[in-house]
This record gives C-alpha cells, structure tokens and sequence, in this order.
C-alpha cells in the first residue's frame, strides 16, 4: 500500500504509540482488502463503548491509547450502556456505571464527541453527499450510504477508533464505485405505513439477500422515520451496508438485471415469523435507533394526560431531549411515568434478566433483545407501544386471549384486517 | 517423520511463536464464544467447546460474529490466556483487528487443512511463514 510521508512518520511512531497502533491496524486492513492507500475521512462515528461489551479488556486498550491519542478528525460516540445522568433510576448499578464512566473518560482525553448515540446524523455529525467516512454503528452505516449518500464501510469499534487517531482509513469495499452497485432489484408492493412496516421491510430484505446491495422501488415516499427504520433492520438482518433507494438515495445506480418482488404476503410472512408465541408484556421501549424530533414530539402527544403501568423507556440523543426540554415534551413524558434513557439504549444496556417481554417499535431492537439479552420481543408501532405501555398488565401477547383479542398486541388487524399478527 | 516442512502465508500481524496446534473446521466467534477470563471455548456444539485456546497455535478457518470479538482476544492476551499464534485459511477484520491490538502473531492464505491438531509448529509472522517441525 502507498503511504504518504505523513501517514509513514505515524506508522513509524513518531506521532506517538496511539498514532502508530492505529496505523498498523489501517495497514493490515487495508492489506487484507487489498487497498491501495489510505483515505481522507470527514468524520468517524465509534462504536464499541458499553462496558457490557468492552468488558475490562476493551477499557484497559482504550485507555492505553488515551495515553497520547487525540482525534484528528470529528468523532462521536455510539450509545454507552448508562443513561449518565439518570442510570439509577433504570437500575443500573453504581460499579456498573463507575466502569463505564472510565470508558467515556478515556475517550474524552482522545477527544471523541461523548454523544453517545447511534444517530450521530442528528446531533451534528452530518456528513455530504461523497464525502468520505469511517463510521461504525451498522445502522448509521446504512443511513450515511443510502440516504445521505457518503461513503464508508461498515467499521468495527477499532478500526473506527484508529482512522478517529489518524484521520484516515483504507481505500476498500464501499469507497470504491464499483463495490456500491446494486445487485438485485427489489420492487416493493407490500403497504408501507409506519416505521414497524419498514422494519419489517428491512428484515425480508435482508434474510433473503443477506449483505448484497439492492435497489429498492417503491420507497420513495419513506421519511426521515422510516428511513432510520428500514437502515436499521436491513442492517440487523442481512449486514447490509448500502440500499439504493429509487427517490431517494443521491447516487445514481444502474438497474441490475435481477429482480426481486416482495409484496404484502412476503412481508406478512416476515412479519409473522418476527412473532413470538404467547407471553408477558412487562417492558416498552421506543427509540432505536434513538428518537427523531418529529417521533419525540408524537410520544409526548401520545403520552399527554396518561399514566404507563409498565416500565417504559424513551432512548434519544441527548441534544434532542434537551429540545424536548424546552418544547415541554419532557415534562409530558415523565409526568405519564415514562423514563428517558439517553445515552444509551436496550442493545447496549446490561438488562440481561431484568424483564420477561419487551414490545418495541424497532425491528433492530427485537432482534438483539432476543439475540443478546433472551428477551422475547414484540413488534409493534409507536402508538400501539405506548398504548400497550398505559393499559398496562397488559398486553398478554396471545391473540384471542381471555380477553378476546381486544389488547392492544392483539390489534395488528384494526386497520381493515390488513395485518395478521400472529400465524 | 518427515523433515520440516515450510507453508508459506500472508502476515496479518507480525511476530514468532512457536507450540502445538489447536485445529477447528469452524469459524470462531470470540465475542460470546469464547470465556475471556479463561480462553476456554464455550460456544454452544462448536467443534472445541471445552477446550483451552490458551498457549495453543490456534488454526481456523475465519472469524466470524461481532467486532467486539477483537477487544475479547486483547483481553486473553492481557491475561495470559490468549493464543500463542493464530493461522487462518482468510482472515477477517475481527481476528485482523484483535491480533493486532493483542500482539498475537497472525498469518492467514495458509492451507490450514495440511496442519494437523497437535503438530508442532514454528509461526515466523515476520515472514508469513509456518514451519511444521513433526
């Protein structure tokens, strides 16, 4: 790989231990892929900071390259797994919190962004159209590729730590014109209607096609809600990095040869196979990835005047709950019992064996909350989440229960029978 | 027993080992699938479930699961308990990043179903290369 002087003298440790670790592992990357140098980066986004993942190995590297490593370029953070302000009251413990504010800490002295969300597109880091990136977060990934059109690969927590100290990253996979074709054509007939649809969107796409790129028609229309959801999902299920989205991605893309056509029963089947058998509801959680403004606004409507029976968490970004703070959706939110978990999120916080179910709006969130935590997982929409949340008791999952299906997990079909929510 | 026998591979981390081959036909998770206090596998029905990774010249295929994986093998290390080299037939960014960070010896392009569990071994990931001493 050709290095430019400056990129040798880091490899050669005269910019320091942190620098030179860095660059080794940009170059044995970028060997591996055959790169032929390193790029540039705008930005980086880290993953890789809940010490429910780290453990003390994670932190013990992190703070060995807090020695002499500082950022050379913008770097945010993904989710921790504590709310900072308020992990008590989630019953996160004190020796829990103490490791994981050493990790933030190390990250602070290489000045990293502490933003501590998966939405860093929300909160500032922004990037253009081409511009190039070394972001990790696979849903962010998703997001930055094919919707705002940048480019980057879907890095892991230390290779995105290293272009962080370096400001580089090598040139590969999704850098690369070639490497970002559509593959498959995918035309898209199923109704799309809320942000659970798209999940479930992203979980066909992305079990049939694993991490090979489509071209989607018949998403034009998705918003900023549904595009972060359909990232996200995609992302969980198939490892995919990049989607082209007719209408919306910026990036112009031949239409492959292979066509694909997913229509209402495929994405039913999808969403039936997401369906857990029968069980107890004793857990909400609504924000992954974390909140949008538009989506903080509609759980403060929904929320205004109720009073949630089962623990229910709201996971956004904290500048946005600061907004949220001033525009009194906060004050809504927590006045119905609702608690905020900002700076982290139920993928990455250590509620193993806290809960017996969980209804969530987010594809991405059931996935891991069985997958990582073993906690069976309901897919619902944002106000069928918060309704389930007030009744309370609730929401036994079984359709047809004592209660002759008027519950809310048991609803899927009032919008004209359109959903069939268990098989 | 035949001479030594040199395989010629590709460096993914540099450095010299030398011990006993531990050989899995599967890929290996090591977020999740293998204890980082002990270096034992404990992937549920892997094919060295129960087995030590410790001290051992680890062959495998490729790596496989989260990337959090590369901060489980920095952390065997930290702890002694981490492989003495690791070969693979491709090695990936998760098994890449950690051999790095850990300062394991890591080579990978090699023919790894030519190296049998329990041979002996000499890893000069310096060069890239594998020397069968038995």
């Amino acid at each position: 790989m050709e290095l430019s002087a400056a990129e040798r003298r880091m490899l050669a440790g005269e910019e320091g231990h942190a620098a030179r670790r860095s660059m080794e592992i940009l170059v044995a990357l970028g060997e591996i892929y055959g790169a032929r140098r390193l790029l540039e980066v705008g930005s980086v986004q880290i993953a890789g900071v809940s010490y429910d993942n780290l453990g003390e190995a994670g932190l013990e590297f992190l703070e060995e390259m807090a020695t002499d490593g500082r950022a050379r370029v913008l770097a945010t953070l993904n989710p921790a797994g504590i709310d900072v302000e308020s992990y008590l009251e989630l019953g996160i413990d004190e020796g829990f919190a103490a490791q994981q504010r050493r990790v933030l800490a190390a990250f602070g002295r290489m000045g990293v962004i502490p933003s501590c969300t998966c939405t860093p597109y929300l909160v500032g880091n922004l990037p253009r159209f081409g511009q190039r990136l070394a972001w990790s977060e696979s849903s962010a990934v998703c997001f930055a590729n094919s919707v705002l059109g940048a480019r980057t690969n879907r890095e892991g927590g230390p290779s995105a730590l290293a272009a962080a100290l370096t400001g580089r990253t090598p040139e590969y996979g999704l850098h690369l014109d070639e490497a970002r074709q559509a593959e498959v054509l995918v035309e898209v007939e199923g109704p799309l209607r809320d942000e659970t649809d798209y999940g479930v969107l992203g979980a066909a796409l992305g079990k049939r096609l694993g991490p090979r790129i489509p071209l989607l028609r018949g998403c034009g229309g998705a918003d900023l809600e549904a595009l972060k959801s359909l990232c996200a999902s995609i992302a969980t299920f198939g490892g995919t990095a990049l989607v082209h989205l007719e209408g919306v991605t910026p990036e112009p893309c031949a239409i492959p040869a292979e066509r694909l056509v997913l229509g209402r029963a495929e994405l039913e089947q999808t969403r039936a196979e997401l369906e857990p058998g029968p069980g107890e509801i004793d857990f909400v959680s609504v924000g992954c990835p974390h909140l949008s403004l538009g989506e903080l606004r509609r759980v403060a409507e929904l929320l205004d005047g109720k009073q949630v029976r089962l623990e229910t968490w709201v996971h956004v970004a904290r500048p946005l709950k600061q907004l949220g703070d001033r525009a009194g959706y906060t004050r809504t939110i927590e006045a119905a019992g609702a608690r905020f978990a900002c700076d982290t999120c139920l993928v990455v916080a250590p509620i193993a064996g806290r809960f017996r179910g969980l209804v969530t709006s987010s594809a991405k969130a059931l996935y891991y909350a069985r997958a990582k935590h073993r906690l069976p997982a309901w897919l619902r929409p944002l106000e069928e989440c918060l309704r389930i949340a007030c009744e309370g008791d609730g929401g036994r999952a079984e359709r047809g229960g004592e209660r002759g299906g008027e519950r809310g997990v048991e609803r899927g079909g009032e919008r004209g029978g359109e959903r069939e929510v268990d098989r | 027993m035949s001479a030594p026998r040199e395989l010629p591979g590709r460096t993914i981390a540099k450095g010299r080992a030398e011990g006993s081959v531990l050989r899995s036909s599967a890929p290996i998770s090591f977020f999740g699938g293998v204890d980082p206090e002990t270096g034992i596998v404990c992937e549920p029905g892997h094919p060295l479930e129960g087995r030590s990774i410790a001290g051992r010249v680890l062959c495998f295929p490729t790596g496989k699961g989260s990337t959090v994986g590369s901060y489980t093998l920095y952390r065997l290390a930290k702890r002694g308990r981490a492989p003495a080299a690791i070969l693979n037939a491709a090695c990936e960014t998760i098994v890449a990043v950690g051999a790095i960070i850990a300062g394991i010896p890591c080579i990978d392009q090699l023919p790894i179903e030519e190296l049998a569990d329990a041979a002996r071994v000499e890893v000069d990931a310096d060069r890239g290369v594998v020397t069968v001493l038995d």
